[in-house]
């Protein structure tokens, strides 16, 4: 049911765990609907994210999502992150199932969490930033026969 | 290549050697259609007539109350919605559970948006219904009470004799969906009073796609698959004679064999249980401790989900399911789980294991060893336990 990226993501997820006194932390996903995801960036005064951790409660989609997202921010600008978005996740891991989509959404959620808390702690504002909701709205089309 | 362990027999169960043998001469040798005259049809006619006789010995039935159906799904709509039909002058008010199968809900929910009233019963934290509220909820026009015997998820075995005697001191009729029970634990229909029962070939070693609903004499449903004169009128379709046979042979074998496989898988369950209960933390056994089938297992691991839990153990070639929301495609997980009043996020981290008759002790030592460090494994990257922790310094 997953590509062999995502398999490698859940299997060897990168970088688990957290950072003591983070430049930014974010927690978005709820545990109704079984996942959640924690992102803790170390920034530069530069904006360059210099390291990123990461801890997910979820599937094995939310836990390779949430991987990849941290492979594709690290090292990058506060604002190349901003650019890092569910479908670059997705493509990043050679697609997921339909029912996993929201997964990737979360993921790029979390980076937006991360870097939320970033701006707040920094007094500044990272243009094309939206605070994040940290419930993703779903939605099940019931099919009526 | 890896050893298979297979830990999903809730699901479905490898069909039993003898029984494949016992079916095989009805697909090329005896293919006739039992309802022919010709005597080359006369051989069929009687296995399916034996494989009837089984199937009613395994639940005290007499032979010409089995039906034999498509499976359990078709005999639980069966029973619902034929029986909503005929006895709709009386009532239109049916009693279940919250924990059926989706089989009975789903109808169930069908028959509300057709004017038909449902009570879905609570259960406790172990999964059983309360027979005080069952009386206080039937009413004058409660024509059915269908209450699973054994839960398909947490394995909980419901007070089925008293819900049977309450049943018939109130003039209800009652069904029962023992598609996990049949095979498995000791049925029988006139001490427990069950008007009908759906059961399921290959809950027990018997081949998929054939079940049967008994149904006792004097209730009055008619055909629900209507069309040539098969079951006694009530069930078209050309019969299924090789899976009849299957069904047949395997609830003979079932019947033969239950006293000692039960045991041993008893014992087996018992051992995993006590072990992951004692060596992981934070872990609850879900359903009741001794009521419950013989071969199932159900535990709640706090913290993590089952999905990234089933593939861990799908990659050790240990197959066992889950009633998280991620394994069955919905955003919800298992109703049964909510409905012992678990928490979503306990709910989600849940594990079923269903043992078979193959289950060896060493096969169960291996998971239970592996279990220990998965969980750690999930637990390490869980921004639950993380907070977790963090809370109790």
């Amino acid at each position: 049911m997953y590509s062999e990226k995502v398999m490698d993501h859940f299997n060897n997820p990168r970088n688990v765990g957290e950072i003591e006194n983070p430049s930014g932390v974010g927690t978005v996903g709820n545990a109704k609907c079984g996942d959640i995801m924690r992102m803790y960036f170390d920034i530069d005064d530069k904006g360059i994210i210099r390291d990123v951790k990461f801890k997910t409660f979820g599937c094995g989609a939310a836990v390779a999502t949430s991987s990849m997202a941290t492979e594709l921010v690290k090292g990058k600008t506060v604002k190349e992150a901003l650019e890092v978005t569910n479908k670059a996740v997705m493509e990043a891991l050679d697609g997921l199932p339909p029912v996993k989509v929201h997964c990737s959404l979360l993921a790029e959620e979390a980076i937006h969490a991360a870097l939320w808390d970033y701006a707040k702690k920094n007094d500044i504002v990272i243009e094309g930033l939206e605070e994040p909701v940290n419930d993703i709205a779903e939605k099940v089309e019931e099919e009526e026969y | 290549m890896k050893k298979l362990i297979y830990l999903d027999n809730a699901a479905t169960t490898q069909v039993s050697e003898e029984v494949l043998n016992a079916m095989l001469p009805f697909f090329r040798q005896t293919y006739s259609n039992p309802s022919a005259v010709y005597s080359f049809a006369g051989e069929g006619k009687k296995a399916v007539d034996d494989a009837r006789k089984q199937a009613a010995e395994l639940i005290g039935a007499k032979t010409e109350e089995i039906y034999f159906t498509g499976g359990g799904s078709e005999s639980d709509n069966w029973a619902l919605k034929a029986t909503a039909e005929a006895y709709s002058s009386k009532g239109k008010h049916i009693i279940t559970s919250k924990i059926e199968h989706h089989a009975i809900l789903h109808t169930c929910e069908y028959l509300e948006k057709h004017g038909f009233e449902i009570t879905y019963l609570d259960v406790d934290e172990e999964g059983k219904i309360s027979l005080n509220e069952l009386e206080a909820a039937i009413r004058p026009d409660t024509i059915l009470i269908s209450i699973m015997m054994a839960n398909n998820e947490i394995g909980t075995i419901e007070p089925i004799t008293e819900i049977g005697r309450i049943a018939h001191e109130n003039d209800v009729l009652f069904h029962t969906d023992a598609v996990q029970a049949y095979g498995h634990i000791p049925i029988n229909v006139d001490d427990m009073n069950i008007d009908m029962l759906s059961a399921s070939g290959h809950k027990f070693n018997g081949p998929k796609g054939i079940g049967i609903l008994y149904i006792r004499k004097g209730v009055k449903i008619r055909s629900f698959i209507h069309g040539g004169a098969q079951e006694r009128n009530r069930r078209a379709g050309t019969s299924n004679v090789p899976g009849i046979v299957g069904f047949g042979k395997a609830a003979q074998i079932a019947v033969e064999t239950m006293k000692d496989r039960t045991e041993k898988e008893i014992n087996i369950r018992d051992h995993l249980i006590e072990r992951v209960l004692t060596e992981i933390p934070y872990v609850r056994l879900n359903g009741h401790r001794t009521d419950r089938l013989p071969n199932n297992v159900n535990f709640c691991f706090r913290f993590i989900e089952g999905e990234s839990l089933l593939i861990l153990l799908d990659q050790l070639g240990v197959c066992a399911s889950s009633g998280s929301a991620c394994t069955s495609g919905a955003l919800d997980p298992s109703h049964v789980l909510l409905a012992i009043g678990l928490p979503h996020e306990i709910a989600h981290g849940s594990l079923r294991i269903t043992l078979s008759e193959e289950t060896t002790l060493k096969d169960i030592d291996f998971v239970a060893d592996e279990l220990k460090n998965i969980v750690e494994r999930l637990r390490h990257m869980s921004p639950l336990y993380e907070d977790f922790v963090k809370n109790q310094k």
